[in-house]
């Protein structure tokens, strides 16, 4: 492997995203949108989440075993949210007897 | 890069240099190893914050008007400003990595500083906020506590919220430390002149364990501090 070395305008590019990132979420948060401020709050963190992963991390180059165990990561923190609040979500749906 | 690290002395054997220990073959399995070992040790953080980001997602589905409330009581312009500052500390990491690939020894050194410089602000910025919460009497378990603009029976999940804040960035926090400990030592390290274009793998994985402790912040910035905003205090 040749190490890939990118140029500091990408890294000055990247950063001047991320700020910018920043500034929009921040300002877009005081608009009421309702249950979508969630989304878009979550929507832009994972953009500069995105932006500094591959990036700054160097996933872009990574092999292919690295992007591999990183997504399995990301699988797991998934099945850690997804059943946490699949049980808070439906704990009203059935009666309980007696509560 | 392969050659250098491959000598073979004399008597056949090959020479072990921090660019290649005896264990690996070629020096970029033993780099690739190091950054699978990094991320592997990430995964595990990502666990361990993924379970406090569980137990806030619960409980702010739980009582979402109090979090609405209490979010807007923290300064979210010092939090976006703060924000800021961290991006601006990952951007001279990479930087700092950015040098270790073309060996430049003193631009690893000025890189590695300010990332220490910036992190040191927003440590510093950081402990601004949290003095301000004593002084609001927004500590939970403080028998003064009190957040403006909730009923009485209320208050117990506003200090659920800031429960959630101190815990959250003082891990967060934390981490920033540890970090400030390890590029110190890589500074230091670096003065020695031990990094070069065929070996800085200490340097970038730290900065794989800085950017991390940045993209905690990136997500715990809103969830935190931009909750339903336009609800008002």
């Amino acid at each position: 492997m040749t190490e890939h070395i990118d140029s500091v305008k990408t890294y000055v590019g990247i950063l001047i995203a991320l700020l910018m990132l920043t500034a929009l979420t921040t300002a877009v948060a005081r608009v009421n949108l309702e249950a979508f401020s969630v989304v878009v709050a979550l929507g832009i963190a994972t953009t500069k989440m995105l932006l500094v992963a591959l990036f700054f991390m160097h996933i872009r180059h990574s092999n292919q075993l690295t992007k591999l165990v990183v997504l399995g990561g990301l699988l797991w923190l998934g099945i850690l949210l997804v059943l946490t609040l699949s049980d808070f979500a439906t704990r009203g749906w059935i009666g309980v007897p007696g509560k | 890069m392969a050659e250098h690290s491959s000598e073979v002395a004399s008597h056949g054997a090959r020479v072990e240099t921090l660019d290649l220990r005896e264990q690996f073959d070629t020096a970029e399995q033993q780099k690739d190893a190091s950054t699978l070992g990094m991320w592997l040790f990430l995964i595990t953080e990502i666990m361990f914050f993924g379970g406090m980001f569980a137990a806030y997602t619960v409980y702010r589905r739980a009582y979402p008007e109090v979090f609405a409330i209490a979010s807007s009581s923290l300064n979210e312009i010092i939090g976006a400003i703060n924000t800021g500052v961290l991006l601006l500390s990952s951007f001279t990491m990479v930087m700092a990595v950015r040098a270790g690939q073309l060996g430049q020894r003193n631009m690893i050194i000025l890189f590695l500083i300010l990332t220490l410089f910036f992190g040191g602000v927003f440590l510093g910025v950081k402990a601004y906020e949290w003095n301000e919460k004593f002084e609001e009497h927004h500590i939970p378990g403080q028998t003064a506590f009190h957040l403006e603009g909730l009923a009485p029976d209320q208050q117990g999940h506003a200090q659920l919220f800031f429960s959630l804040y101190f815990a959250m960035t003082g891990l967060h926090a934390l981490h920033m430390v540890i970090g400030v400990g390890i590029l110190s030592f890589l500074t230091w390290q670096a003065k020695k002149g031990i990094y070069s274009a065929s070996y800085f793998t200490p340097v970038d994985v730290a900065g794989l364990y800085w950017h991390f402790v940045d993209v905690i912040w990136i997500f715990l910035f809103p969830l935190l501090y931009l909750i339903d905003r336009h609800l008002g205090k």
